[in-house]
């Protein structure tokens, strides 16, 4: 009963902790302009200061903001599927195979992932300038891909390893070929995995921020994060803080249902009692 | 259904160690052939390149007339069981055993009954909606080996499948895979370092010892006329005793007396001066308990030095001195038997009645005809009916 307690009191603190600026977040797009410029110190919006679902349709109807969630989320499907196929294919191969520079590979990969992001915008934004990939899809689906791949495929390399050798060599007595035994027997075993790495994904190309803003100049290819800092309004000294609280809510509902779709998935713990109890 | 034709199949890994060096076996269709030996012998490795999993350094592979040494395991249609079992843990028991026949493309309505039946066969029914996690041990072996017989496999093939079960479920499952092998009638390839499991299932059983083929032949065969020491060390349990022996005449000198045996064998070892002799435990008997039933034999004293009763048997243990020449080469079966370098010592069955007792000196009889003498050099076995012993590789090609 005490532990109980306990871990109550501890998960509220977490709770309160990770949670009170998204809620100040909520309850700022529910106040009007007016009443933020004035100052509005409460959770709940005064009487007479309540925005109700305005900011909402201002936000909306913005055309700007529109092509930006549009962006956002086609560059980090489309990021996402590719990092996680490419990664899947290459973890297989680190796992199973013995090749030339297999260490070589992991370790490049790594590296990659600790290079600073901002140190690569400069020769970036140059580059892409001169192969007219500035301010395109691809122009930020090729950076996103790159950070992303190492982790994917280490964490499914570690996940390929834990598959038994006899899973493939079963299915291939029972008449597969490699392609099939990979695709009905490993894919599905090391699915937690993929979901991991396409979370992983999902979260590093939708919460970008420098890229975003660096690689693009217009709503062609603007993300949202880049997208929302130029939400400036009429007044540029005076930005519209409970416009901008609103469409910050709405970039992050995606990833809300993405997670809540995922974690489904990587519950469902495919692997338990795989091959021997 | 086929016969399986190995010729002279080499495996040799990237070091250049033959992990399976020139065997030929023969598997006739319909035939339960067993391959066992201790571990690290290559029987394991052999299996696996009959199926495909391992390449094939030189030799010729045959399944029926056709020759599969470059093929690929699914084009070789045969049926295996895992060691670990390897059902598809994502697939419940149903998809597990339907899986060679959704990749071979079959209609619905054909799966579903051959599924039905191989279920049937293997009492699985109830469980077909389960997810191989859930099973018990011996239910997942019996999937394996359902996805094993639900297609037209032209042969089974084994990998230790009973090793991860307890005891009592062995002795079950062991039956059961024979009775369903007899059924089936198909040709089997049977992998263990089991040697109860070689003796009960096996028509005939190859005995490898680092890569080396030692004796192929029936298990009856193997247990009365083992080619070498290590066939002898490795079938039977408790196994066979090994004791230093001379031969004068026609007696042998043993470190506990000497033993007249039949003048045929006596011949064949005569002149080679150290000899091991080989008797199984099964072969001695209580003195009293014999001269009661009037068997003939000789008989010696010794000092019994530990006793283990089990009620049908008793197990009596009669330590000695082996000189040195000897007990090398012991100590080296021993170490090819994967055991212990134990003292040297002989073990006695003894019949239950026996009322023989720690520490005291007994009279043991012992049943000369059935003692082998083996060269201590070479562990050829010297008095070893060459009619009824099946075949021993080495010792064809000296008499060649």
């Amino acid at each position: 009963m005490k532990n109980r307690i306990g871990t109550a009191v501890g998960c509220l603190l977490i709770l309160v902790w990770c949670l009170l600026p998204v809620a100040w977040i909520v309850s700022l797009s529910f106040k009007s302009q007016e009443a933020v410029k004035n100052g509005s110190p409460g959770f709940f919006p005064a009487d007479g200061a309540g925005a109700g679902w305005d900011n909402y349709q201002a936000v909306w109807d913005n055309e700007q903001f529109r092509r930006a969630i549009l962006n956002s989320i086609g560059i980090s499907l489309i990021a996402t599927l590719l990092s996680v196929v490419v990664a899947t294919l290459a973890a297989y191969a680190i796992a199973r195979l013995e090749f030339r520079g297999k260490k070589a590979v992991l370790s490049i990969a790594l590296a990659i992932a600790m290079f600073p992001v901002v140190s690569l915008i400069g020769p970036l934004f140059d580059m892409w300038r001169a192969t007219g990939l500035y301010d395109t899809w691809p122009g930020l689906i090729i950076p996103y891909m790159s950070f992303t791949l190492p982790l994917a495929i280490w964490t499914l390399s570690a996940f390929f390893r834990e598959i038994p050798w006899e899973m493939e060599q079963a299915a291939q007595v029972d008449g597969a070929t490699s392609w099939q035994a990979f695709r009905k027997v490993i894919v599905p075993l090391a699915a937690p995995g993929v979901f991991t790495a396409a979370i992983l994904t999902f979260f590093f190309a939708w919460n970008d921020f420098v890229f975003g803003i660096s690689l693009t100049s217009t709503e062609n290819a603007r993300p949202i994060p880049a997208s929302l800092s130029f939400f400036v309004g009429d007044d540029p000294f005076n930005r519209p803080a409970s416009l901008l609280a609103a469409g910050a809510v709405i970039a992050t509902i995606p990833i809300i249902v993405i997670v809540l779709i995922f974690q489904r998935k990587i519950v469902a713990g495919l692997t338990s009692g795989a091959v021997k109890g | 259904m086929a016969a399986i034709t190995m010729n002279h199949i080499v495996k040799k890994y990237g070091d250049g160690f033959p992990a399976v060096n020139d065997v030929s076996i023969d598997v006739a269709d319909g035939e339960f052939m067993i391959l066992v030996g201790p571990s690290g012998c290559g029987k394991s490795t052999l299996l696996r390149m009959i199926v495909g999993l391992e390449d094939i350094t030189s030799g010729d592979m045959l399944i029926g007339e056709r020759r599969v040494n470059d093929l690929a395991p699914r084009e070789r249609n045969l049926a295996m069981v895992f060691q670990n079992y390897a059902l598809y843990p994502h697939l419940t028991v149903y998809e597990n055993i339907a899986f060679p026949l959704r990749l071979a493309k079959m209609p619905d309505a054909e799966v579903d009954k051959l599924v039905r039946d191989a279920s049937a066969t293997l009492e699985l029914d109830e469980h077909l909606e389960r997810k191989p996690g859930n099973l018990s041990g011996g239910q997942r072996q019996r999937v394996a080996m359902g996805r094993a017989i639900v297609r037209q496999a032209d042969a089974f093939l084994f990998d230790e499948p009973l090793s991860n079960l307890d005891a009592k479920l062995r002795g079950q499952m062991r039956t059961e895979i024979a009775r369903l092998q007899k059924r089936l009638g198909i040709t089997t390839v049977y992998v263990t370092h089991d040697q109860t499991e070689a003796m009960t299932l096996g028509d005939r059983v190859a005995v490898l010892k680092r890569g080396v083929l030692q004796q192929l032949a029936t298990p009856r065969e193997l247990y009365e006329n083992p080619g070498n020491l290590f066939v002898a060390g490795f079938i039977g349990s408790p196994p066979m005793n090994f004791l230093p022996a001379t031969v004068e005449g026609d007696s042998l000198q043993l470190p506990f007396g000497s033993v007249r045996i039949p003048a045929d064998k006596a011949s064949r070892a005569a002149g080679r001066g150290l000899l091991i002799a080989g008797i199984r435990p099964e072969h001695f008997e209580d003195a009293s308990l014999a001269s009661a039933d009037g068997r003939g034999g000789s008989t010696f004293a010794a000092t019994v030095d530990a006793v283990e009763w089990l009620g049908n048997e008793t197990y009596a243990y009669i330590p000695f001195e082996a000189p040195a020449e000897v007990r090398e080469q012991l100590q080296q079966l021993e170490k090819d038997l994967d055991g212990e370098g134990m003292r040297t010592q002989l073990v006695v069955s003894l019949d239950g009645a026996s009322r023989i007792a720690e520490g005291s000196e007994a009279e043991i009889w012992v049943d000369a005809s059935k003692i082998h003498l083996f060269d201590p050099a070479t562990g050829e076995n010297l008095t070893v009916d060459r009619e009824r012993a099946g075949r021993i590789p080495g010792a064809e090609v000296a008499a060649g």
